[in-house]
């Protein structure tokens, strides 16, 4: 009854395009946003009943992270058309962009560290993207796995990305903004968590506005129908690069936080092997192609569920993990089947269709 | 009427102006198969010329031609007076070039609005910082073309489907958003494949007239290609006639029925 757009007729264009047109969404919107920078880090300062660290690793921060690589990956696959499993790869290249700032420039802030990690992650995004004007859909998509390995195998391979430590590993020292210490074993879980909630907003802000405009219009455009999009002016290989670049941008954000705020410690043929690539892929089919709010409910949804069926299966009924695990994995291939036969366009289509109804509710027509 | 003079007026009254395009012995094979040979015609500014042949005769290779697709083996293609070099779509685009296709090649995923926002691409220049932050250039440059969007929709009479997903339109008006998102380019020549194809007789009027008013209004050149005689007869200046690949005829809708190579090679084939 009062899920309504505010008035029927917008009375400007900025107004008929505005991100959340309904009042309650807006609503919905700060009341997340307060909860989420205020009963969560009072929670997380105060540590009632102790948890804080365990909700920080297990849930806040991984979820903060996949959603900002989701995100990347959903500009790249759900919006430009342009299918990739070298994701994986790609958070390495921005983890060891990261890695290395951290340790040449000791004095640079942390955000700039991740910022210029993302930005390094770009550059070769865009040098992998480059066959993509001449290949298109699955042997696309066997080029960029061939970027995984390659890169995955690059960092291994080279001592001097990993400063030629003995166990080949890499681990993030001590770092901080404003004084507040972000890296290192130190850093209190709250900071670490306000971290990565800040870039996470600030990078679904830039997609969302990256998206309605000029520039995302021509990502949907060679997605849709690439020869009518090249008829009306769109240039493919420029256009598809663009992609690449801000699709590895985020995903270069995200590997350097996955690295320097949550693991603190890498191997690279683990943390950022081809499951990751196939990680980000389901949460961004399962989140909804095309959509950044369906980015961040699928890679909500892939944090949580593992960690829901363990405290059911395992806590709960006793089961042993091994099983756990593997229902896991049914669960999530068989939801992919269902996604990709029955609504492409994932939870977040869900969504919004469950919101259609509701505002024509309750007289259906 | 003289085709090569520097201008002619028409039957009703409008004067048609220099040649815009002009083609030149346009050849174009494909493996063994000449689909295009050694044809030469021009658009001229203002006007509307219609492309006419039985199928396979030619006439959506030569848009695509025109377009860039298609790179012809032998000729030369002159654009406001000057001789063309190789270019890709997209650049061919951008000099004002725009075109609805045979069979509909909309953005299924957009909807009436994204599609012919997109049709404005070529006029929108903010980089990819303002672009990101919105404020500013970005938000100011898409309101600007919003409103010759606007424009756009409430010529074409589909204010209603503004925001619906072009997928889920049915045919006609699928037909009526492309030609919408090559309005929207504010084209000096648009080029039109078969606008009326599979339309019921009182959508083919509809788009006979937006055509028309297109031409009257913002005295768009357009070229067409159209199968259904009537409609070509009515509101061209001058028809090309194409059959396999070959020129057989050029001139006022009179002239060409009057045409006995034209008779005989199509409109006696597809009539009586
Ligand atoms: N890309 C291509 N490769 C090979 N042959 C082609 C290609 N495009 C067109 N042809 C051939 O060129 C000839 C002309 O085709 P075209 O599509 O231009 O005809 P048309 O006049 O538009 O016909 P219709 O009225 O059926 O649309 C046909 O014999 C067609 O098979
Ligand atoms: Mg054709």
């Amino acid at each position: 009854m009062f899920y309504r757009e505010s008035g029927d007729f917008k009375t400007s264009y900025a107004k008929d395009t505005q991100t959340f047109p309904i009042k309650l969404d807006r609503i919905g919107y700060y009341v997340i946003l307060a909860i989420a920078f205020i009963t969560i880090p009072v929670m997380l300062i105060t540590d009632v009943g102790g948890g804080a660290n365990y909700w920080t690793n297990a849930i806040l921060l991984p979820f903060l992270i996949w959603a900002i690589a989701a995100i990347g990956l959903n500009i790249l696959v759900g919006y430009c058309g342009q299918l990739s499993l070298g994701s994986g790869g790609f958070m390495a290249v921005g983890a060891y962009a990261a890695y290395k700032l951290m340790t040449s420039f000791p004095d640079l802030s942390i955000f700039f560290i991740v910022i210029i990690s993302g930005a390094i992650t770009a550059g070769v995004g865009i040098l992998f993207g480059l066959p993509s004007l001449r290949i298109k859909g699955f042997y696309l998509a066997v080029a960029t796995l061939a970027a995984q390995f390659f890169l995955v195998w690059l960092f291994n391979k080279v001592p001097w990305f990993y400063n030629n430590s003995a166990s080949g590993q890499i681990s993030a020292p001590t770092r901080s903004i404003f004084g507040f210490e972000i890296t290192g074993a130190t850093a209190t879980p709250e900071a670490k968590y306000l971290f990565c909630l800040v870039l996470l907003i600030g990078v679904a802000w830039l997609a969302r506005n990256l998206t309605r405009g000029r520039i995302g219009r021509s990502w949907m455009a060679i997605r849709d129908m690439d020869i009518a999009a090249e008829i009306i002016g769109v240039a493919p290989l420029r256009t598809k690069l663009s992609a690449f670049g801000v699709s590895s941008f985020f995903i270069g954000i995200a590997g350097a936080l996955f690295f320097a705020v949550y693991l603190g410690a890498v191997e690279v043929g683990e943390a950022f092997n081809i499951n990751k690539s196939f990680l980000l892929l389901f949460m961004v089919i399962i989140g909804g192609l095309g959509s950044i709010f369906g980015s961040i409910i699928g890679a909500a949804f892939m944090v949580l569920m593992p960690v829901l069926l363990k405290n059911i299966m395992v806590n709960q009924l006793n089961w042993p993990t091994d099983i756990a695990v593997h229902f896991e994995f049914a669960i999530v291939g068989a939801l992919i089947i269902i996604f990709l036969i029955l609504e492409p366009h994932g939870l977040a289509q869900l969504w919004r269709l469950l919101k259609e109804k509701l505002r024509l509710w309750p007289f259906p027509h | 009427m003289n085709a090569t003079a520097e201008s002619y007026v028409t039957e009703d009254g409008r004067t048609i102006g220099a040649p815009v395009l002009e083609m030149k012995n346009i050849t174009l094979k494909f493996g063994g198969v000449t689909a295009i040979s050694d044809i030469s015609f021009d658009i001229r500014e203002g006007e509307i010329r219609a492309i006419i042949g039985p199928n396979g005769a030619g006439k959506s290779s030569m848009l695509n031609v025109i377009n860039g697709f298609y790179h012809p083996q032998e000729g030369e293609i002159w654009f406001h007076g000057e001789k063309r070099a190789p270019m890709k779509p997209y650049q061919i685009a951008q000099q004002g070039i725009a075109r609805t296709f045979q069979n509909i090649a909309l953005f299924k995923g957009m909807s009436t609005l994204d599609n012919i926002m997109t049709g404005r691409f070529t006029h929108m220049k903010t980089n990819m910082f303002w672009q990101a932050v919105w404020k500013g250039p970005a938000e100011r440059e898409e309101n600007e073309n919003r409103d010759i969007v606007e424009h756009v929709i409430d010529f074409l009479e589909i204010q209603a489907i503004r925001k619906t997903p072009v997928g889920r339109l049915p045919y006609g008006l699928q037909k009526r958003v492309e030609l919408g998102r090559a309005l929207a380019a504010q084209p000096k020549l648009l080029l039109l494949d078969e606008p009326m194809a599979g339309m019921n007789v009182e959508e083919k009027e509809d788009m006979s007239r937006f055509i028309l008013d297109v031409n009257d209004e913002f005295g768009t050149t357009i070229a067409l290609i159209e199968h259904d005689m009537g409609v070509v007869m009515d509101i061209s200046d001058r028809v090309v006639v194409m059959d396999y690949g070959k020129k057989i005829g050029d001139g006022t809708p009179d002239e060409v029925r009057n045409n006995q190579d034209v008779i005989d090679a199509y409109l006696g084939v597809a009539h009586d």
